[in-house]
Parts: structure tokens; sequence; C-alpha cells
């Protein structure tokens, strides 16, 4: 139970619990959170919708990955559905490793995973509308259709 | 038979979570086409399949009873 989606607040200290070992020389924790600002629009609230029992299993891949490239990692990840306001969390990711380099390295990769290949959406919801968010990079939405050139640019 | 889920922007578009259809025989690429066409759906180019919860390719070939994911770019984390 390493990997999972949650429509309840996630608890952090739970996600940390589920990587302490005793080879462990360090646990970075990643904690995702609901930034109200996104170039200068403001964001009122989140919806998150997850294809859920895809999202475990990518999630455990990544956990996989990280173990094989990383040596003695463990890895814990729990992502949250459903409405979220400015300053829920988001996302927990918790990775341990004999040193703290690896440490920080595989949490990097791990959150970097989730934006390309988990099947999870945010709408986001402003004073003037709302927008299912669309590219693996990060919040930029194609209201004509396909990126433009700015988008591909950034 | 097989179960068509949608996700994001495609589920608006079509108005439902999923769809039970027969798909059995076509290619992911043939479905995919076909749905746009009947639900206007936006943005289909930048859309992956999954095939049982698994990413699939446009040229795989969907057989009876397999679950058919749309997925549009991903935006979680």
């Amino acid at each position: 139970m390493n990997f999972q989606i949650s429509k309840e607040p996630i608890d952090i200290q739970s996600v940390i619990d589920k990587v302490v070992q005793r080879n462990a020389g360090a646990i970075t924790t990643f904690i995702g959170t609901v930034r109200e600002l996104t170039k200068g629009k403001k964001t009122l609230f989140l919806i998150y919708d997850a294809y859920e029992a895809m999202a475990v299993k990518k999630l455990e891949q990544i956990g996989k990955e990280i173990e094989e490239r990383w040596e003695g990692s463990q890895v814990a990840i729990t992502h949250r559905v459903g409405r979220l306001d400015i300053t829920d969390i988001a996302v927990v990711i918790a990775v341990s490793t004999p040193h703290r380099a690896d440490a920080y390295d595989a949490n990097r990769y791990a959150i970097e995973r989730i934006k390309e290949i988990v099947p999870i959406w945010k709408k986001e919801h402003w004073e003037d509308g709302e927008e299912w968010m669309g590219n693996q990079l990060e919040t930029v939405a194609y209201p004509s259709g396909k990126p433009e050139e700015s988008d591909l640019n950034e | 038979m097989n179960k068509v889920l949608f996700f994001a922007h495609l589920r608006d578009a079509v108005g439902e979570e999923f769809l039970k259809l027969d798909a059995s025989g076509k290619s992911v690429g043939e479905l995919k086409a076909e749905l746009a066409a009947i639900y206007n759906l936006p943005k289909v180019d930048t859309v992956m399949t999954a095939i049982n919860e698994e990413f699939a390719q446009d040229d795989e070939v969907i057989q009876d009873g397999d679950e058919i994911a749309f997925i549009p770019p991903v935006s979680g984390g």
C-alpha cells in the first residue's frame, strides 16, 4: 500500500512511516500544495480526478524505477483527488535511501515522472471560468485544440 | 463488449464517464478517430490510450472484453 490515491486529506507522517528502514541515512519528503497564483491568474480551487486503478499502477511503476535506479531506496507516494483549496496538499512523496544525495535525486525523479505518466488531471477554477489543465509539464491549457508555438517554447 | 472510459475534458465532451460498445477487432487509432468524429472530441491529437490500464499504441488491436481508456495529457502533481 505504498502507492495510493486518496479522497481524504493526506496524512504526511503516515507516508513517511512507510519508507522508514534501518539502512536509510536520509528520508526526503516532497509535499505538493495548491498554489493561488499562476502567471498572475488567481486560482479559487482545484478539482483533481484520476483513473484510479491505472494511476496506482503507474505510481507503483515509478516506485520500481526508483528502486532499480537508486540502490537501497524505498518509495511511498499518495496523491489526493477531489476538491482542493489553496494551500491544500495534493501529493506527498517520501523516499528513503542510504545516502542523502540519492534521496533528493530520487524524490525529484518521482514528481517529474508523475507529471508524465500518471493518469491524474486537475481542473482549475478561476473567478472567470474553469478548465481542465493539459500538458505534462504544467498548467498549459490548449483552447485552440493544440499547443501553440508559444506553449512549445516554454 | 468493451468499456471505454473518458477523463477530464473528454468526459465533458462525451457527457458520460464511460461507454459500453463493441470495439473488438478495431485498432486503438480507429476507435479514437471514430469516437472523435461522433462526439466532436477536442484535442484528440494529444490524447493517449490505455488498454487494460497500460498505455497502448494507435496500431494495437482491441480484443473483446478489453477496457479502453482515453487519457488526455495528465496534470497531476
